[in-house]
């Protein structure tokens, strides 16, 4: 399951939608805010998704995980609107009946809805200025890990 | 001519001023769709960190366009 949100994410709640009696490994991801990128200070991010577009890709990026790893459920929910510090802008809950698919599958998605969904994010800088984050940029300076 | 209706997101939208807008093009494929409107809009990004899509669906810069289509110019994506 691939979702949009623009209301906080609530882990607690996500995981137990991946839970499943034949998993013996759950593992996820969550990815924050934080308050630096690149020699400027950031007070806040804003998401902007094409809901349609991002959901069909993230369904497809899910899939292939399912087929790759033989994991046994995965969901992810990405955060769009305005976000402050420290807020989780995307999860990821991958259940496999071992660890090391659980890991793999975990990072195999966050690495594909990087690239892969049509999602951007601005940067809004103390002092007022803002930016578009290109994925090049995000690459070579590995925000957003 | 074809008549296409072309939407744009995030620093597109921005550069454009515009959310959407329909232009008559002389265009045939995906790729001519965007070099029209990066000339229109004075953009500078380059075609190969972008994506796009026709009538909601991914596809790639050869895919052919045709008269009524609506084409989603996607700038560099950077979700996580």
């Amino acid at each position: 399951m691939m979702a949009i949100s623009d209301k906080p994410i609530d882990t607690a709640r996500l995981q137990r939608g991946v839970t499943n009696p034949a998993a013996g490994g759950y593992c996820a991801f969550e990815g924050w805010v934080r308050n630096e990128n690149d020699g400027h200070v950031v007070e806040r991010l804003e998401y902007e998704a094409y809901e349609p577009l991002a959901i069909a890709e993230g369904e497809h990026v899910i899939a292939e995980a399912q087929e790759k790893f033989g994991i046994l459920d995965a969901q992810c929910v990405h955060r769009v609107g305005l976000l402050e510090i420290g807020e989780c802008a995307v999860w990821i809950g991958v259940a496999a009946a071992h660890r090391d698919e659980a890991f793999r599958a975990c990072r195999y998605i966050i690495d594909e809805i990087k690239v892969r969904l049509p999602i951007w994010k601005k940067e809004h800088y103390a002092g007022g200025d803002s930016g578009w984050v290109n994925c090049e940029r995000c690459a070579s300076h590995g925000i957003a890990d | 001519m074809k008549r296409i209706t072309v939407r744009y997101f995030a620093m597109f939208r921005e550069h454009a001023g515009v959310g959407e807008e329909t232009l008559e093009l002389d265009a045939a494929t995906a790729r001519d769709v965007f070099e029209a409107t990066r000339a229109r809009h004075g953009s500078s990004e380059p075609l190969g960190h972008c994506k796009i899509a026709i009538n909601d669906r991914m596809t790639d810069w050869d895919a052919p366009v045709e008269n009524g289509d609506t084409v989603l110019l996607f700038p560099p994506v950077a979700g996580g």
